[in-house]
């Protein structure tokens, strides 16, 4: 990037300071963003835990957060960059569409729910309910996942670098899980699967989307839906 | 939902800001529950002296001529007015004695809460009138828990809100709902339990009461709390010396913890956490589910 274009990106960042402006000027402003603009970077600083900080970005817009968020983070995001430099409350970057959302620390919660795209990074360790029916986001946590997670996950894919809790990937649809560590126990209709070439490849460009250089996609086991429990069949009536 | 703090302190040059600290602390909660809110804070036990906190909604006319009429049994009592409460220090062998006479003369006083320690102050109103109404911020103590209530399970009422304490500087505050607590309550009556109300939440602290009545001490009694609760909960319990907390094998009811060498801090969401001291610092997580916390002032001296 030539220094000078740098330079003017730099002077036009915008700085929020939640201790003194209401969330809504924030949020305001992001939605207010027209398409083509140059002024695409914000910083937040002092969120304290706030709700609903920087929901709703329809523009590639950037958004750098210091400090720690309460629930809904980046919620609705489509196309926007936002990285949290502290910790998340439940439901961080709920229902994505498309973009990335980069949690430095850890993440309560249904972190990723029913996101539909866009990738979903968690430095730390995600709560219960990781991606609960998550329908074509990519998810990936560095740390470990709490139970429930991927629960009824339509696509999209979820990566794990530590261990993930009970009943992963109950009344899975077509999501595709990625373990490294152990889990504690598979939820209904969710089996370990054959980890193939197009799987590895999809796990190595993943892991490499989200930072992650000294891990190989060799390491991780694949889990996936038995397809058993698509429509009600009455001689599955115990699994539901 | 319902909001809940609560504060553990290690370091007792603290000790005289708890009542601030939790008021500040349950103030930034008030959007989780704006229909009741609470406050129980263990000060210091004054040698052989018990703590009755009592509750009327007419004090002009329950209160009056209280300490006159406690006197009879103890020359000693003391009655600190505050608003709608009182709390009345009485030598503790006198602590029975003055319930009874209270109970006889002035039928409509409520007994919140009794002990060596613990103070419970709790109304239908805002955090932040609660807290003024009974001047919580300029009470010292060693540990306290607040809760500002979004009712689900009972009426908006004085005895409906949290904490609830059923037995000696025992108390409970409750984010969630019970499901097994009406047939709970008929068992534990039935064991001797006495209810104020029709609130699951005062089922469980009845229930932990009854536990650590047998014996357990109040991690056991909340490991035992896993199996015989059913329902949502998040709860966090205080004893004379100790601070609990335990959530549900769902854990679908928020909560954050944090800790540093001077305290233990819960916080239905961190929001609750970010004035403390060097909150920036401290070790943050989130208690696991089904995992019982406890930490005891006893145990750790």
């Amino acid at each position: 990037m030539d220094i000078s274009v740098k330079r003017e990106s730099l002077e036009a960042m915008r700085v929020f300071d939640l201790a003194t402006t209401p969330l809504r000027e924030l949020n305001s402003a992001l939605h207010a963003i027209a398409p083509g603009t140059n002024d695409t970077n914000f910083e937040v600083v002092n969120p304290r835990g706030s709700h609903a900080v920087a929901v709703g970005i329809d523009q590639p817009v950037t958004v750098e957060v210091r400090g720690s968020v309460g629930y809904y983070c980046a919620g609705m995001n489509d196309g926007g960059t936002v990285t949290v430099h502290g910790s998340a409350g439940p439901g961080v970057a709920e229902n994505m569409m498309s973009g990335t959302v980069v949690i430095e620390g850890d993440a309560s919660q249904y972190a990723g729910a029913t996101g539909r795209g866009g990738l979903l990074v968690i430095k730390g360790n995600a709560a219960s309910r990781c991606g609960i029916s998550m329908k074509g986001i990519d998810i990936v946590v560095h740390g470990s996942i709490g139970h429930m997670s991927a629960f009824m996950g339509q696509s999209g894919h979820l990566v794990v670098l530590g261990d993930a809790g009970d009943a992963l990937g109950d009344s899975l649809y077509e999501a595709k899980l990625f373990v490294r560590g152990a889990v504690k126990s598979l939820g209904a209709d969710c089996i370990e699967k054959e980890m193939r070439s197009e799987h590895l490849a999809k796990l190595a460009e993943l892991l490499a989307r989200a930072g992650v250089t000294d891990v190989s996609p060799t390491e991780f086991k694949r889990y996936g839906s038995a397809r058993k429990l698509y429509n009600f069949n009455i001689d599955n009536a115990e699994a539901y | 939902m319902c909001g809940i703090v609560g504060l553990f302190l290690k370091d007792k040059t603290l000790e005289p800001r708890l009542g601030a600290m939790l008021a500040d602390m349950l103030i930034v909660m008030t959007d989780r529950g704006p229909d009741s809110a609470g406050i129980a804070i263990y000060g210091a036990p004054s040698g052989g002296r018990a703590k009755i906190t009592v509750q009327s909604s007419r004090p002009a006319v329950d209160f009056a001529g209280l300490e006159a009429l406690l006197k009879h049994l103890d020359a000693g009592v003391t009655v600190d007015l505050k608003s709608t409460h009182a709390v009345i220090e009485t030598d503790a062998m006198q602590a029975a004695a003055v319930r009874d006479l209270l109970a006889e003369q002035r039928p409509d006083v409520r007994v919140m809460g009794s002990g060596d320690s613990i103070e419970i102050y709790k109304e239908v109103g805002l955090p932040k009138d609660v807290v003024a109404r009974f001047g919580i911020r300029e009470m010292g103590g060693t540990h306290g828990i607040g809760h500002t209530r979004m009712a689900t399970e009972s009426a908006v009422t004085t005895l409906g809100a949290h904490p609830f304490s059923t037995g000696a500087d025992q108390c409970l505050v409750h984010n969630g709902s019970l499901s097994n607590h009406n047939n709970l309550r008929r068992e534990l009556v039935r064991e001797g339990m006495r209810f104020e109300t029709q609130n699951d939440s005062e089922v469980a602290a009845a229930y932990l009461t009854n536990e650590m009545a047998k014996g357990k001490d109040l991690g056991q009694a909340l490991t035992s709390a896993l199996d015989d609760l059913d329902g949502f909960f998040t709860f966090v319990v205080g004893t004379k010396s100790g601070f609990g907390v335990v959530r549900d094998p769902i854990a679908c009811k928020p909560a954050v913890m944090a800790e540093t060498d001077q305290y233990i801090a819960f916080g239905s969401e961190y929001r609750a956490l970010v004035n403390l001291p060097g909150i920036e610092d401290a070790r943050v997580w989130e208690p696991e589910p089904a995992t019982v916390y406890f930490w005891d002032h006893e145990k750790a001296a």
